[in-house]
């Protein structure tokens, strides 16, 4: 498939758009099924490989109105069904068909509050989308209403065209809640919380808030700067931010209620741990965990070479371990860095891969290598404790297992190697464990997880837990939506 | 030698703790660096550096009310202390300093406590006097024999092993290399040895695994499970190729000062003359 412009994309959407528009609210189900699916523009791949900037580019005003038109308005919305947030789709959809994009935000945002960045991030493809009556009727889910592309349209507009409003703060409570962590659950914690009146402090373990998605999740498939206002909104309506904090070292969990006066805490603290897979050679220089790698880039800034002083090693070929959004992002970081080869080494097949698919084709057009049905054996090593290579054994899917994906078997004999100087290992994170360390008393299940019930509450009075502390590693509309519930209950209980 | 205002972390900080701290919000590189004091009623803490590379150099041009912009802490688990008996603790060069808290603890818990200090040459001698007040017994070798024994640190740790009572306990802070061949010198007479590690570090919270250490054939991460760990299980072999890792980037960035790795290659080539 050859490259098209933004210009390309839009013109052809305009030429739809000028003889349909008219008639848009007496189009039949046929017209708006034979609306072409609008791709999303990108920066052409042979450029954006070496370059930190976004990806994809977004919808124009006339692409977004054009995808909007697909949409059936269907009376039951299965689309609702799949959103985890139960956002009201249809209605927001109808509003940018109508070309009234203040109205189509505001109603995303009666149940997300980082509309930018879950139209960016989230995985739709098994979400909202995955129900579409469209995509069904077509027979192809890629080619389902794009509501995550229209999603992140109206966030855009609305960052770029609007005067932000703060958000409205009820009169002060004298009540305090802590947020531990700045992560997308912790972010809508102390949205939802502050709201109502109550004093709030986020505390950061690392100097900058946002949490993975901004040490994790890189720059060119999330900007930081959207981030970043999102903070800012906080810290307008009165939110305090506390960084280089950590609960659970600086101040013990249960001291913050007890010695600085927090009446709740929310525990949103993430995935923290790095697994690795415990073979030969996993401790030699030039294996990083993805995280390592990441935040050396995001955070530490290391692609900006010459001026940032955390250095990452350049790599000739790298070979990245795991199918994951973090394999993807690593494996395409990689590539930014100045790699000449990367290759993903994933055990399953591409179906099972849980990246995002868009993250996938958009790393295969990069020119990234992907060997599935293989894994990594053993790393080896020069006499310099240096990486040199990797083998690897080949797979077959044999019966599913617990999760329903079949189970990857290994084929006795057939090992082989892949040269290389670097390995990034990204098969999954296991939980923090530094706030469970210090805080008995706080129950967690055997993967380290905090234990909350349907409210987001934990065994100790008061202290409430959401996201990925408690999912596991999960996604970012998980994490929001467990703030949004154990908001409402920290609201509830202060006013109790 | 610097005093840092962190009312928070004084209060709460144990021996054997450590804080990360990083001198510009967004090019500046965090790293790690013991506390060896700390005053709660004063709110202060007191941390111990050698300018080895970009960002200790740029710590020590700051003057007194300059600001440090990010500082975490107090990380690691704290030190075990307990009364076992005779306790003997050896620093190498500013290893000395995070052995400060810790032989102070061990004595208030009411053991016997033998200092070994071991430097360069005289000049590189620190915090003695606090040293001298807390040890029982106190030496000091230097290499080029300035001050002190002219020995390494590991020639008395081993006369102490032969002693009887042997001591129950060895702590060794310091170069990795020196940590290693304390760890080699007290194998053979069975004392428990602990050594505390400084590896890369980025976030200090368990986030990024690039402070890990193999001990015992396991993978542990030096900012969550240590920084002290069970020396006679330590690979420092591998320890030491991951510090290094950095080496030739470092050096761009910043015309290092070699004195420590001067100093571990001298180590390195006299133990290896001692052995033979
Ligand atoms: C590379 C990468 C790519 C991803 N891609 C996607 C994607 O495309 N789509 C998607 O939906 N999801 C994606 N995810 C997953 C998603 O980012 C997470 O599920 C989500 O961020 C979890 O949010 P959270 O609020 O639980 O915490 P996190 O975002 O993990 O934030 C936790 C914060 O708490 C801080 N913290 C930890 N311990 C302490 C402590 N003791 N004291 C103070 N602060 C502490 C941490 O420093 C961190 O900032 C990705 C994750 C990674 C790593
Ligand atoms: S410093 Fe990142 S895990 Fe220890």
């Amino acid at each position: 498939m050859s490259h098209k412009s933004a210009e390309q994309l839009n013109a052809e959407a305009r030429k739809h758009l000028d003889a349909l528009l008219p008639r848009k609210d007496a189009l039949k189900p046929k017209e708006r099924m034979a609306i072409p699916a609008q791709e999303m523009p990108a920066q052409d791949p042979a450029e954006r490989r070496r370059n930190v900037s976004e990806v994809a580019l977004g919808y124009s005003q006339e692409q977004a109105r054009l995808e909007a038109l697909r949409c059936l308005q269907c009376k039951n919305a299965p689309c609702i069904e799949g959103c985890p947030v139960r956002i009201d789709i249809p209605a927001f959809v109808k509003a940018i068909a109508d070309g009234d994009y203040q109205k189509s935000v505001d109603i995303i945002k009666r149940n997300s509050l980082l509309p930018a960045v879950c139209g960016r991030v989230c995985p739709q493809e098994v979400q909202c989308q995955a129900p579409c009556t469209v995509g069904k009727a077509l027979k192809d889910v890629d080619k389902a209403v794009n509501i995550g592309r229209l999603e992140r349209y109206v966030a855009d507009w609305e960052r770029e065209n609007q005067s932000f409003d703060v958000p409205a703060v009820k009169p002060e409570t004298g009540k305090k809640v802590a947020v531990i962590g700045s992560g997308p659950a912790s972010l809508v914690v102390a949205a939802d919380v502050r709201r109502e009146g109550h004093a709030v402090t986020i505390f950061e373990a690392f100097h900058k808030p946002g949490g993975v998605m901004i040490y994790g999740i890189p720059e060119f498939r999330l900007p930081k700067k959207i981030v970043q206002m999102e903070i800012d909104t906080l810290a307008a309506m009165g939110v305090e931010l506390r960084t280089n904090y950590v609960v659970g070292r600086t101040r013990k969990l249960t001291d913050l209620m007890t010695k600085d006066g927090y009446h709740a805490i929310f525990v949103g603290t993430g995935a923290g741990l790095p697994k690795f897979m415990n073979i030969e050679g996993e401790n030699l220089i030039g294996v990083f965990s993805a995280n390592e790698y990441l935040t050396r880039a995001n955070l530490m800034k290391a692609y900006e070479v010459g001026k940032a002083d955390t250095p990452i090693m350049p790599s000739r070929k790298v070979v990245v371990l795991g199918g994951g959004n973090v394999a993807m992002d690593a494996a395409r970081v990689a590539l930014r860095l100045g790699a000449g080869e990367v290759h993903v080494v994933y055990r399953r097949t591409e179906v099972e891969m849980p990246a995002r698919v868009e993250e996938v084709r958009h790393a295969k057009e990069e020119g990234i290598e992907f060997h599935l049905l293989q894994n990594a054996k053993r790393i080896l090593g020069d006499e310099y404790g240096r990486v040199t290579g990797i083998e690897c054994l080949r797979y077959e899917l044999g019966e599913p297992d617990a999760s329903g994906r079949r189970r990857p078997v290994e084929l006795k004999g057939s090992e082989f190697m892949i040269e290389c100087d670097a390995v990034i290992v990204a098969i999954g994170n296991d939980s923090n464990p530094l706030i469970k360390q210090t805080t008995p008393e706080l129950n967690v299940n055997k993967w380290g997880h905090i234990i909350v019930d349907e409210n987001g509450r934990t065994s100790i009075p008061g202290v409430y837990a959401g996201g990925d502390i408690v999912l596991g590693a999960a996604t970012v509309i998980l994490a929001m939506g467990q703030g949004r519930t154990a908001a409402k209950a920290i609201n509830e209980y202060l006013a109790g | 030698m610097m005093t840092v205002r962190a009312p928070l972390i004084a209060e709460e900080r144990k021996p054997g703790q450590f804080v990360i701290l990083q001198l510009d919000d967004n090019f500046g590189e965090r790293i790690p660096l013991t506390i060896a004091d700390a005053d709660p009623v004063e709110g202060s803490i007191t941390l111990v550096f050698q300018t080895v590379g970009k960002t200790t150099h740029r710590l020590a041009l700051l003057s007194e009310g300059d600001k440090i912009e990010n500082l975490v802490g107090p990380l690691g688990q704290p030190t075990h202390i307990e009364k076992v008996g005779t306790v003997v603790c050896v620093g190498g060069g500013i290893g000395v300093a995070p052995l400060h808290p810790i032989a102070q603890g061990m004595k208030r818990a009411g053991n016997r406590v033998v200092i070994i200090i071991g430097a360069r040459t005289k000049d590189l001698v620190i915090l003695e006097d606090r040293m001298r007040a807390i040890a029982d017994e106190l030496i000091i070798c230097t290499d080029d024999g300035s001050y002190g024994r002219k020995a390494l640190v590991t020639a008395p740790l081993k006369e102490l092993c032969e002693r009887d009572p042997k001591p129950d306990m060895v702590v060794a802070i310091g170069p990795p290399i020196m940590m290693k061949f304390c760890a080699e010198t007290t194998r053979p007479f069975g004392v428990p040895t602990v050594v505390s590690l400084n590896s890369i570090m980025i976030d200090g919270t368990g986030m990024c695994g690039g402070c890990r250490v193999t001990v015992g054939g396991q993978t542990k991460f030096t900012c969550v499970d240590g920084p002290e760990f069970d020396g006679h299980l330590v690979d420092f072999d591998n320890l030491m190729k991951r510090l290094g890792a950095y080496k030739k980037q470092e050096d761009m960035a910043h015309e290092k000062c070699h004195l420590e790795m001067e100093m571990e290659m001298e180590m390195e080539k006299r133990n290896l003359k001692l052995e033979t």
